[in-house]
């Protein structure tokens, strides 16, 4: 039952992506297998966005290729983008309906994976002003998973949320992701948030956006506690091409060669066969 | 249907609610006692002699006729109005080109007096009915059009941006994002358009027609019978004042619901 169609991929190869002969992206490579994981970090204003919106399809492909095998596909935004005319409830099943689903059947399933994610009964016929910002986010965590997608395309979906709520949804994700076998890829440019729940973290660096370094993180999320994720998070601090690409200043406290000894499964691949900037950082 | 059943749900209370209104009304009627003990029943009758008055014509039955032929001419030129104006209104709000066209247009429409419109259509239809329509039609469509115009200029671009990455079809897209939207705006235009079309038909009738309440109103004063001026003018804002508020206000109540903060 679970990965149905393991061959499915998502393949980008050589993307590049220009606004007003601005270069904001350049040479991005990567492949995001199916059950897969990935986080893209990086400082702000280095296209994670934009490399999004074109694997989401919001925007048009200039340069390079994308191959996206996945049957289906599902967005979370930063904001919760409801619809503010329409119920929790409608608005869950909206991309049900919009597969045509019949509205007593949509509305159950809906309600069903409402329950499951922490929202309560009374909520359903609300409307999305009178919900916390963490029950929109609920809902709109809710309207992405209904469809049951292959790709699920997240960005920065809970970057406004208080850490408890955070763990709570992080856990939600993370078990729908184990339960379906869906690849997830997410942009955050919270270090701790990619150790804890990806199993591949891409690094991007600004001006033009392009990948510099690719970590892969062995655990599996769900067995990743507390001290293994600061423990991790503090490592890939050290990185100089992390800090490199942050901003940080050169010296860590720790010399990197230390924090990568003994064993530890943060290791540093170049992502691409090209990468030529990777020796830059 | 459960949208009638809710507004007939609410309607109790909605109705309780109004008393506070009603004491400001009784309170205009005071005032207005006062005025005609002050100034007397020639210049400004008593609300006692207007009320005979108007059951005088409810009576006789010319009451409801005038009304019927006010209302007739004021619901066409509004319905024109707000056919012509909403369509119109959608189109040119989809193109940027087309909303930066018409805004300064429209600005001159709606600072074209009412009265100004009546001259002319005086010329160009005479006595008949077209010349109340077309001014109500003319008065009435800015307002409807600068709603709708609003309304899709506005729409959020991440909600957009959401129903893209959803790929919601098109029908989709029209009634639950772009409908809901714009409606919030057309409405409270259609409201307003309302108000004016009845206060313009009165108008154009006592200056252009021989039937309707503005001409009753013409009549009346020809005779210097202020209780049946005041008669006239009562009958015109009770029935308002019934539309907008045992109508339209329930239903816009009703329609716009998500607005309401909670939490």
């Amino acid at each position: 039952m679970n990965n149905p169609s393991s061959a499915a991929r998502l393949r980008v190869r050589g993307l590049g992506h220009e606004f007003v002969r601005t270069r904001v992206l350049d040479d991005i490579h990567f492949e995001l297998a199916a059950g897969e994981l990935c986080a893209l970090v990086g400082p702000s204003g280095c296209g994670k966005t934009t490399l999004l919106h074109l694997c989401n399809g919001l925007l048009d492909v200039q340069d390079g290729v994308i191959d996206n095998d996945f049957s289906s596909q599902a967005s979370m935004f930063q904001q919760p983008r409801l619809l503010p005319w329409q119920s929790t409830l409608d608005n869950i099943a909206l991309g049900l309906k919009a597969a045509g689903v019949a509205r007593r059947e949509r509305q159950q399933r809906a309600r069903a994976l409402a329950l499951r994610l922490g929202l309560a009964a009374s909520d359903m016929d609300k409307f999305p002003r009178q919900l916390s910002g963490g029950m929109q986010s609920r809902v709109a965590l809710a309207r992405a998973l209904l469809l049951q997608p292959q790709l699920l395309l997240l960005d920065e979906p809970f970057s406004a949320l208080d850490i408890g709520l955070k763990a709570e949804l992080y856990q939600l994700l993370l078990n729908e992701q184990a339960e379906r076998g869906m690849a997830v890829l997410m942009i955050t440019h919270d270090l701790m948030e990619a150790v804890r729940l990806c199993d591949s973290i891409l690094l991007m660096a600004a001006e033009p956006g392009r990948i510099v370094a690719r970590y892969q993180l062995a655990l599996p999320a769900l067995q990743r506690d507390d001290a293994w994720v600061y423990q991790h998070t503090a490592e890939l601090l050290q990185q100089p091409a992390v800090r490199a690409s942050f901003g940080l200043p050169e010296h860590p406290a720790r010399p990197p060669a230390d924090g990568l000894a003994g064993g530890l499964q943060v290791q540093a691949l170049p992502s691409s066969p090209g990468l030529p900037r990777a020796g830059r950082c | 249907m459960r949208l009638l059943r809710s507004v007939l749900g609410e309607l109790p209370a909605y109705l309780w609610s109004g008393w506070g209104a009603l004491c400001s009304l009784l309170l205009l009627l005071a005032a207005w006692q006062l005025a005609s003990e002050h100034y007397g029943s020639l210049v400004l009758a008593q609300p006692l002699e207007a009320f005979a008055a108007l059951g005088r014509f409810a009576e006789d039955g010319s009451l409801w006729q005038e009304l019927l032929v006010t209302g007739r001419r004021a619901l066409s030129g509004l319905a024109l109005a707000l056919l012509a104006g909403s369509l119109l209104g959608l189109a040119a709000g989809v193109s940027m080109t087309a909303s930066m066209m018409s805004r300064p247009l429209v600005t001159v429409l709606m600072g074209m007096p009412p009265i100004a419109w009546l001259v002319l259509a005086m010329l160009w239809f005479g006595a008949s009915d077209g010349t109340p329509v077309f001014t109500v039609f003319v008065a009435a469509f800015p307002v409807v059009f600068v709603g709708a115009l609003q309304g899709t200029r506005t729409l959020d671009n991440q909600l957009r941006e959401m129903a893209l990455a959803m790929r919601l079809p098109a029908r989709l897209k029209l009634f639950d994002l772009y409908l809901p939207h714009v409606f919030s705006y057309l409405f409270p235009a259609w409201i307003a358009a309302l108000g004016m079309s009845w206060k313009i038909v009165v108008m154009a009738e006592l200056l252009a027609t021989q039937d309707g309440v503005g001409a009753a109103l013409a009549v009346s004063r020809a005779h210097l019978d202020s209780a049946a001026s005041m008669a006239w003018i009562c009958a015109v804002v009770v029935l308002l004042l019934g539309l907008e508020y045992l109508f339209l206000e329930p239903l816009k109540r009703e329609v716009e619901r998500w607005r309401e903060s909670g939490a």
